[in-house]
């Protein structure tokens, strides 16, 4: 690319709330490929949750508000699969719409989620350091539905002392689901206490994802269990930004 | 337990406290899913054989109409019949009404999920048969007096010493046995005397020719054609939806169908029944009767479910679904589990008495990502939630809070005001700890999590410091 590619960078509601360190994160790897950064102040939620929920009307207007805020970049990032993965159902919740039906294609065709932007779309350097044996759970809306599954795990192999351990099911569901989990939370804590029993028998000292619903799940049940595995979100590590508390642990004193 | 009763919920709580369901689920992996991973690597062009059988049945669906005539036509041309059903009801009346014409007394059964569908068996009972299940997984479950908990492997749920137990009460003056091989050594001494005591034989059709007028079924065990063949009189009962145009088309089917059932490139057993006997054929039945199924098909074909009248019943669906993983097949209430009776189940029999099954899914794909004929099976879940909030069927409190965040949602700057309140909330109630051990109206994540607390400060909040507007 010549000129710096203009990125907007769709901050999602969990990481805007829970995890702002994913979003900074993002920010830098973005920048140190080359990319110009901005985020419109005025984005809320892709409309995820309602469409899921089958409130399509709802989905509706907020897919028409993103599209608004969105349009003029030259691509729109989200350090999630499953945000992504919704802004690209647009044009399938928008089909009827004249108005609209073009303007969601166009923006349905330039979003991406971060790592697979990261790794296909642009030549990004990592440079960063992580000591640690980390697993990759794979995120079912990015995985099935973006295809992102070797892009996390090539730029992984680039951070310097990190090993990364491939744990058995790494594709199968954690059990977050969005409402999924609390709506029907002993289903929900069998499948994340499965997905925890892959994860300990690889060793891994680090869980990393690629969505933070699945990794605030994940992190949840672990420290309810007491354990002291690390859960990240991937962009944290390789930009460089891990050697704060992760996901849910105690910040130091 | 009774499947039917209760809730889905409660159903579902009981199945994850059920030890030896949870020790039966535990076997999946290594008897399903990894076995239909290397058969289905084996074939080099098994994701296009998935497409070839969507556009296969796509193309029948479109004109279903027309190749029921010609395969009906084909039937009577063989010298069978066809009866068409409306609903189970008239499907168990044509099928009484055969039996009682043949003045049989004994039945024996190959498996077939619709006569499941229609409740065939306590029809037959009540009218005084004697109806044989001889699938072993079905005849276990007959004499458990349960329904199947999966559609190809229907005892799933059943542990050896609990068909050890089955056994020993409805088989008197027999020792009992512990091993596999000694209870299937029983069942078939049992079955088989009842394969020659059986007036009629009522199998299922996997799949139902056009060009030939023939019915097919895929079996392990030879069941399904010593029913078919040794009785005066066979019924085939099958939904509208099975029929293929030519015996070409069933080849891409067959080398699918198995592969993503079992894992098997092919099943032990594949029989192709055109008609009954032939004047100098050895063996076959007098009679041959096909009972086709509506019981709400046509209905899908009209809407926005039609890509699921492709479904071919392998089960691959609920081998790869982890909530079906978690809770097995009686939970979801009836005959059809899994994502595919999460879409079918509220279809043939009601969205609102069935609320729960489309929405105990976490959409996460898996299942559609093996199913062999392409159904979007997520996307057909989303959308009978979709039905489900047209019709008002969404609970108030949730239906509310729904309303109220997209609401929210669509005022930016009050929308960011709540969630820079939320994070000081829960930053303050974690403290330094980092997470939430217990939250008062969040106790369904708490119960079991922790709760990850917030940075206090959101993204945008320090986006904006750090580097002004946009």
């Amino acid at each position: 690319m010549s000129e710096s590619p203009r990125v907007g960078l769709f901050a999602t509601c969990l990481m805007n709330v829970f995890r702002p360190n994913i979003g900074f994160s993002a920010v830098a790897l973005l920048e140190r490929a080359g990319c110009k950064v901005s985020v419109p102040m005025a984005q809320t939620c892709c409309g995820q949750p309602a469409w899921s929920a089958g409130d399509d009307d709802t989905a509706r207007a907020l897919a028409r508000q993103v599209i608004d805020q969105f349009e003029g970049f030259d691509y729109v990032v989200a350090a999630s699969g499953s945000c992504i993965g919704t802004l690209r159902k647009y044009p399938e919740m928008l089909a009827t719409d004249p108005d609209w039906a073009p303007r969601a294609l166009a923006l349905a065709g330039k979003s991406h989620e971060l790592l697979s932007f990261l790794a296909d779309e642009l030549k990004v350097n990592i440079d960063s350091a992580y000591p640690g044996r980390a697993s990759y759970h794979d995120s079912c809306s990015g995985l099935r539905e973006l295809g992102v599954k070797s892009q996390p795990r090539s730029l992984l192999r680039e951070v310097k002392g990190l090993s990364l351990l491939e744990m058995d099911d790494a594709e199968v569901c954690c059990g977050f689901g969005g409402s999924f989990c609390v709506k029907y939370p002993a289903i929900s804590e069998k499948m994340v206490d499965d997905k925890i029993r892959s994860l300990e028998a690889t060793g891994a000292d680090t869980l990393l994802g690629g969505d933070l619903g699945c990794l605030l799940n994940i992190a949840g049940r672990l420290k309810r269990k007491g354990s002291r595995i690390r859960v990240l979100h991937t962009a944290e590590v390789l930009a460089g930004r891990a050697d704060g508390p992760a996901i849910g642990d105690e910040e130091p004193r | 337990m009774n499947p039917a009763a209760g809730s889905f919920e409660s159903r579902a709580a009981l199945a994850l406290k059920d030890a030896p369901l949870q020790k039966a689920l535990g076997n999946f992996k290594p008897l399903f899913v990894a076995k239909r991973a290397s058969a289905v690597a084996e074939l080099a062009d098994f994701e296009a054989l998935r497409e070839r059988a969507a556009q296969i049945k796509n193309a029948v669906l479109a004109e279903l109409d027309v190749w029921l005539e010609r395969y009906a036509a084909a039937v009577e041309a063989a010298g069978g019949k066809v009866h068409f059903a409306s609903d189970a009801a008239e499907a168990r009346e044509i099928i009484l009404g055969i039996c009682r014409d043949a003045n049989a007394k004994t039945i024996c059964k190959g498996k077939s999920m619709v006569s499941e569908e229609i409740a065939l068996n306590p029809a037959l009972e009540a009218a005084g048969y004697e109806v044989v299940e001889t699938d072993l997984g079905e005849y276990i479950i007959q004499l458990a007096q349960e329904p199947p908990s999966h559609i190809i492997a229907p005892a799933i749920h059943k542990t050896r010493e609990q068909v050890a137990d089955l056994f020993e009460a409805h088989h008197p003056g027999r020792p009992r046995e512990e091993s596999v091989a000694g209870l299937v050594n029983e069942a078939r001494h049992v079955l088989r005397e009842k394969f020659f005591r059986a007036d009629v034989g009522i199998t299922g059709g996997n799949f139902l020719i056009a060009e030939t007028g023939s019915s097919v079924i895929v079996t392990n065990e030879g069941n399904g054609d010593l029913s078919q063949t040794l009785a005066r009189v066979h019924i085939v009962t099958s939904g509208i939806e099975r029929v293929l145009p030519t015996l070409d088309d069933l080849s891409v089917f067959l080398r699918i169908l198995a592969r993503s059932a079992t894992g098997q490139d092919t099943e032990c057993y594949t029989t192709i029944s055109t008609g009954p006997r032939r004047a100098g054929d050895p063996d076959g039945p007098q009679e041959y009767h096909v009972v086709l199924v509506d019981n709400g098909r046509s209905k899908m074909l009209g809407g926005k479910f039609r890509d699921m009248l492709r479904c071919i019943r392998c089960g691959a669906c609920m081998n790869h679904c982890p909530v079906y993983s978690a809770i097995g097949g009686h939970a979801y209430g009836w005959v059809y589990p899994g994502p595919m009776g999460a879409i079918l189940t509220p279809l043939f029999n009601g969205i609102a008495e069935h609320y729960d099954l489309p929405n105990a899914c976490t959409l996460n794909g898996r299942c559609q990502s093996v199913c062999p004929v392409k159904i979007p099976l997520t996307e057909l879940i989303r959308t009978l939630r979709s039905e489900q909030v047209k019709a008002g069927l969404m609970p108030a409190r949730q239906r509310t809070l729904l309303a109220a965040w997209g609401w929210v949602a669509c005022q930016p700057g009050l929308y960011h005001a709540l969630e820079r309140f939320g994070s000081r909330l829960l930053r303050a109630r974690a403290g330094r700890a980092g997470r939430i051990r217990a939250l008062p109206g969040a106790t369904a994540w708490t119960q079991g999590r922790d709760l990850p607390a917030p940075a206090g400060e959101t993204f945008l909040e320090q986006w904006r410091k750090q580097r002004g507007e946009a």
